[in-house]
């Protein structure tokens, strides 16, 4: 990867001169596991996917007859014109004419319908197994521990939620053609053999031939196709980054450059497809010479056996007929399974995710919580991210029903560990946490939302009203509650500034709004959803003074009667709180009030005297705090 | 929209032309087949019968026959390569172009257009739409083409045979184009359901994951899955009657082609048995038949592509009609930067009705800094807006060195103007790219430097691959005040003379954050600078402090002056100071 900054460089200066092959290289590693896959066809996925098919047993039942229907009908019609002229036109049989006539009638009737069937139903059994499949991987999302989140990029997920199962719903979509393919070239066969054995054979004598050239063209092509997949994947990619990242692009007046970057990529992309096309594209000749042959075949042989009265005329004609349908299945038979491989590639993808085990499940006898009144105790607990190398040592403290413990030190001491483990997002190693009595893990984790609420120092809103982003998920809160809850936070006023009020839609992220706005509705948000337990990781970043001065008389309100955990900056929030705690290194060094604490010699004194104006001021290494402070009169 | 992409396909002419060529010759090629096979039949049953040749000629014809029909799939499996590979490589010239043309448009749309779309809307657009129409030009635009011939010119074949017989073989052509028609508009507005109806859960499942930690700590599992529910079962009914609609007119087709079949035996029977016509006549017709399967098959394709094809296409040129609301005015001249003088002339603006900015007016010179304080909402964001001309003021001005900037090019205007975010997005890459981002030829001493001003060059240098680590999907994370730090680096090495830091050291711990300031001081002494923080002592050497309330300039001076005025900022201060005067020196 050393050198990709310099082979992207010259792509950028002149795509036309970059060799398509040499790009692709680079990014091999990306799909890496793309080819592997590739490589086995094996059992275990679709045995998954009959797994998720099995409730629709009786639609594919149902389908399965369809298709032998359908097929049946598409066959006979060679073998209905056959009758027609053998037994009936060349007996001059007016009669039997039309009697056969008629029934060919009734085969299209049985064709419509059979096609019909199958395709809705086949549709609805694809559909509603892709739902169920990526409903589960929704679900999954939801409930995998956080650090699963927090090293896979939302990008990644993504794609596997709509690509993959986007090639899954056209692997199944197509499974009911595969199905007919092979009954059709099976039932030609069989049709041809007993029609006339002999010439039976001398046509299908070229079918291996076209058996070793496929053989040999599936690996080419399937090569072929990966690459210009992947090449349309990087494609997407780079244009996914300019989207998120235009204010940079347009700040840093890169359009000129990226237009090459993208023209490079896309140039590649486009030889890819020129390669796969002509890779594509020449079975058409093959299968057509193969299908010429066996014409002639019928024509000569087929015609000398007529001169001499073993075959009859209608069969020459049905074999001809025939004939030309028999290498039309070998051909989408070919691009069906390069559709399988795909969808293979995808499952597993699919699967791995589906299979991670969940770190944090209810236990069996889980009950929910029920009423509390929010006494919040950490007994000697013991966390690390990578159990190996903890980060949270031996931390014990109780926050009684009402009290707000400020929770304090220098960036990475471990204080945004402690509030994860109280809402339960990891489990413990070591010691416990539990609520009025009861462990953590011993209660619903559903119910532990109910009583604990959490506002997060980078508020996060939908795309949706600041109404629904304000209610969010506490079911039942009225517009009442909502409007009342913003008057309190002191977010009324600029929401009612909204073209809409509280009905007008957020945009992305909430990027109409200021951060400390957002911040603001996130506030109104935990009050909406009335806590027992409040966790706040105070934002130093995303509110001015201005505003913390509102919410701080909010929050007076909004503390009260509640248990609050408070990742505390401002000097004026610890000061008030009933209990400072003061962490370094993952371990508590210090508790107690504040001017208990000022009046003694350590951590915290020391803070205080330098005069910082929040505590994050000082630098991750604590021992340095002797230094001379920044705002130095 | 079909017309508009068909516009664009005509720009390869060439390659359309002989796409269609090759498509048309493979139809014509394709109908001597038929001819030689019913020509076939007939010497092997009619001929011998009626004693006309004796049985070695036969026997000859046969053979020539059967040399002509694999000379003919030979040429129709070539012209029919042609055609796809042609067809296949026009379809991905045009959605290239397309795909240029809609990401360069992306890159000059203005912030507030980004501002609106979701980046989940911009990106299905830009992937499965353009397939879409790549879909129309392949299957819609060249084999149409080949369709048509197909049918004309086996009527013209089939009349030479008997006119009565390729009038009811031909019969189900006019249901074939009602039904078609029919289909096309119920499938465009079932495409364009189902592709917005996509969007959403594209938009819903994008945030979900992006905010899952509000979800979690709101225990809202089971709402955002009813959410998600809700929209994803939308898009599976929506499917089923795009289905219903295909497997409705597509049965309805077929049926009418097979009826064709039976009045073709039974008519054409009848007429073998009054000796009209002979049987490889007869069965001449049947071959043609088997021919015309092709179209009924296409027909439902080629619906269904143009049918999503407008649908696409019209989410596309959606974006691309766009007009960019800013726009150089024409032959705008490049700025000339003298001082570095950024001027506000009583500038107002405002994003949509609410005003975000009113009477601004201030002046930053060179070796200056401005600092910006406000509530949110008060105009601060606004005002770093305008500087790069992301916007536009809605009255007022705004000059560089005497400059209004709707009258310079805008590229010089933003080279002039260096910007660095409160939460910068880093590019998938090294963080040797990230930094040369808005310079790609620096020499590698630049990068160095810049990052050394930005105080990452040492934590770059601890990692193993040092500035050739990658950052972003394949890469490393970084925490928020590296990434800050990296931005700082990047916007530095353009070396712009005006310097505007909004916020963008608020996750940097303050001794670093005045370390990377006295560094940007010494090494670079003329530029105009612009701060925006909370921390008010990151603001306190500012040479003036503007105080922002809702979008006017309410105090102004410097860090004394204002605090000798007892006034927002003066309550600000002793805010962060922990409500307590007598700490405050």
């Amino acid at each position: 990867m050393a050198n990709t900054s310099g082979s992207t460089q010259d792509s950028s200066t002149d795509p036309k001169r970059q060799r398509p092959a040499s790009v692709e290289e680079e990014h091999s590693e990306l799909h890496e596991s793309d080819e592997q896959m590739f490589a086995q066809l094996d059992s275990t996925v679709f045995k998954r996917f009959f797994y998720y098919a099995s409730p629709y047993k009786r639609a594919m039942l149902i389908a399965t007859l369809a298709v032998i229907g359908f097929t049946l009908a598409n066959l006979s019609i060679p073998l209905i014109v056959k009758f027609g002229i053998d037994d009936a036109i060349r007996n001059d049989d007016s009669s039997l004419l039309s009697v056969i006539a008629i029934s060919l009638v009734g085969v299209a009737a049985m064709y419509w319908f059979t096609s019909f069937l199958q395709q809705i139903l086949i549709t609805r059994v694809a559909l509603k197994v892709l739902y169920d499949i990526r409903a589960d991987m929704f679900s999954q999302l939801q409930r995998l521990a956080l650090s699963f989140s927090d090293k896979t990029p939302v990008g990644s997920l993504m794609a596997r939620m709509f690509g993959d199962v986007g090639a899954l719903q056209e692997m199944l979509e197509s499974s009911i053609e595969i199905i007919g393919d092979v009954l059709t070239l099976v039932g030609i066969v069989v049709i041809l053999l007993v029609l006339d054995f002999q010439l039976a054979l001398m046509t299908l004598a070229i079918v291996p031939a076209l058996l070793i050239i496929r053989l040999v063209w599936q690996p080419i092509a399937r090569r072929a196709f990966l690459r210009m997949r992947r090449n349309s994947s990087i494609v997407g990619v780079y244009l996914d980054q300019n989207v998120s990242g235009i204010r940079v692009v347009q700040a840093l007046n890169r359009q000129q450059e990226n237009h090459g970057i993208m023209g490079g990529k896309v140039h590649t992309y486009f030889w890819s497809t020129v390669r796969a096309a002509r890779l594509g594209g020449i079975l058409m000749p093959t299968v057509e010479l193969m299908t010429g042959t066996a014409l002639a075949v019928v024509l000569v042989y087929g015609g000398g056996r007529v001169l001499d009265g073993t075959t009859e005329v209608g069969t020459m004609v049905a074999f001809l007929l025939f004939v030309q349908r028999f290498f039309e299945p070998i051909r989408t038979l070919t691009m069906h399974y390069a559709l399988l491989q795909r969808a293979v590639a995808s499952g597993h993808r699919i699967f791995e995710l589906l299979d991670i085990p969940l770190e944090i499940v209810d236990k069996a006898d889980a009950r929910p919580i029920g009423d509390v009144d929010g006494r919040v105790e950490f007994k000697n607990v013991t966390f690390g991210y990578d159990p190996e190398r903890p980060i949270l040592r031996n931390i014990s403290f109780v926050a009684e029903p009402g009290q707000t413990i400020a929770l304090v030190g220098p960036t990475g001491s471990g204080k945004t560990s402690i509030t994860a483990l109280a809402h339960r997002f990891y489990d413990v190693q070591e010691g416990s946490v539990s609520i009025d009595g009861h462990d953590i893990r011993d209660v619903t984790q559903e119910s532990i939302g109910g009583v604990m609420g959490m506002v997060l120092q980078e508020p996060f809103l939908f795309s949706k009203t600041v109404l629904e982003n304000v209610r969010y998920n506490t079911v039942g809160a009225t517009r009442e509650d909502v409007v009342s809850a913003c008057k309190i936070i002191g977010a009324h006023d600029f929401v009612m500034q909204l073209d809409d009020g509280y009905d007008s839609t957020l945009e992305q992220r909430g990027s109409n709004l200021s951060v400390g706005q957002r911040q603001l509705l996130s506030f109104a948000r935990a009050l909406v959803a009335d806590p027992k337990i409040l966790i706040l990781d105070e934002a130093t970043a995303n509110i001015d003074s201005y505003t913390e001065r509102v919410i701080q008389v909010a929050l007076k309100k909004l503390l009260e009667g509640r248990t609050a955990l408070v990742i505390a900056h401002r000097l004026s929030t610890i000061r008030s709180a009933d209990q400072i705690i003061v962490v370094r290194d993952g371990e508590i060094v210090e508790t107690g009030t504040h001017d208990g604490l000022v009046d003694s010699t350590g951590l915290y004194s020391q803070l205080w005297q330098t005069n910082y104006t929040s505590f994050d001021d000082i630098a991750g290494n604590a021992d340095d705090i002797s230094g001379t402070p920044v705002a130095s009169t | 929209m079909l017309w508009r992409i068909t516009k664009i396909a005509f720009g390869y002419r060439w390659h359309l032309l002989a796409a269609t060529a090759f498509a048309a010759t493979t139809a014509i090629m394709s109908l001597f087949i038929p001819k030689l096979l019913g020509e076939g039949v007939d010497q092997a049953f009619t001929l011998f019968r009626e004693n006309s040749n004796t049985r070695t000629e036969i026997e000859a014809l046969l053979r020539q026959t059967a040399i002509l029909v694999l000379i003919v799939a030979a040429l129709r499996g070539t012209t029919g390569f042609a055609q796809i590979f042609l067809g296949e490589t026009l379809s991905q010239r045009v959605s290239n172009n397309l795909r240029m043309l809609y990401f360069d448009k992306l890159q000059v749309l203005s912030l507030s257009f980004h501002d609106r779309v979701h980046t989940g809307q911009l990106m299905s657009r830009g992937l499965s739409d353009i397939e879409g129409v790549r879909m129309f030009v392949q299957n819609g635009l060249v084999q149409i083409v080949r369709v048509v011939v197909v049918i004309v010119a086996a009527a013209v074949f089939m009349a030479q045979i008997d006119m009565q017989l390729m009038l009811f073989s031909l019969s189900f052509v006019p249901f074939m184009v009602y039904r078609g028609a029919r289909m096309r508009i119920q499938l465009r507005t079932i495409w364009r359901k189902v592709q917005d109806a996509l969007g959403e859960l594209t938009t819903t499942m994008q945030e979900n994951l992006a905010g899952i930690r509000v979800v979690r700590a709101f225990s809202a599992q089971k709402y955002e899955v009813e959410k998600f529910d809700t929209t994803a079962l939308e898009v599976v009914e929506l499917r089923m009657s795009a289905a219903r609609t295909h497997a409705r007119g597509g049965g309805f087709v077929s049926f009418s082609f097979l009826v064709a079949w039976a009045v073709v035996l039974w008519v054409g029977g009848e007429k073998v048995i009054d000796g009209q016509i002979t049987i490889g006549q007869l069965t001449q017709f049947f071959f043609y038949l088997a021919l015309l399967r092709f179209p009924v098959r296409m027909i439902i394709m080629i619906v269904n592509s143009t049918a999503r094809a407008s649908s696409a296409g019209g989410r596309i040129f959606e974006i691309l009609d766009v007009p960019s609301k800013i726009a150089d005015s024409p032959e705008a001249p490049d700025l000339q930067i003298t001082g570095g003088v950024v001027r506000f002339e009583n500038v107002s603006f405002s994003y949509g009705d609410a005003p975000a900015l009113q009477g601004v007016s201030f002046e930053a010179r060179q070796d200056h800094t401005i600092g910006i304080v406000g509530a949110p909402g008060s105009g601060k964001s606004s005002v770093v807006n305008l500087i790069p001309r992301f916007y536009d003021p809605t009255a007022g001005k705004v000059t560089i060195d005497g400059t209004d900037l709707r009258d310079a090019s805008m590229q010089s205007v933003r080279r002039a103007v260096g910007l660095v975010e409160q939460d910068p997005f880093l590019f998938d890459g090294s963080i040797r790219e990230n930094i040369r981002y808005g310079d790609v030829k620096a020499s590698d001493e630049k990068v160095v430097a810049a990052a050394t001003v930005a105080h990452i060059h040492s934590f770059i240098e601890s990692l193993p691959d040092g500035y050739d680590t990658e950052l972003g999907e394949r890469g490393i994370g970084l925490s928020g005040g590296q990434r800050q730090r990296v931005a700082i680096a990047r916007t530095l090495l353009t070396n712009s003379p005006i310097l505007i830091l909004d916020d963008s050291t608020s996750s940097i711990d303050a001794g670093t954050d005045a370390q990377i300031r006295s560094a940007l001081t010494e090494s670079t002494t003329e530029q105009t600078t612009i701060i925006i923080a909370h921390r008010l002592s990151s603001l306190r050497h500012a040479d003036e402090i503007l105080v922002l309330s809702a979008g006017r300039v309410v105090e102004r001076g410097s860090h004394e002056d204002l605090i000798a005025l007892s006034g927002h900022y003066a309550q600000l201060w002793e805010l962060q100071r922990g409500n307590s005067t007598e700490m405050v020196d």
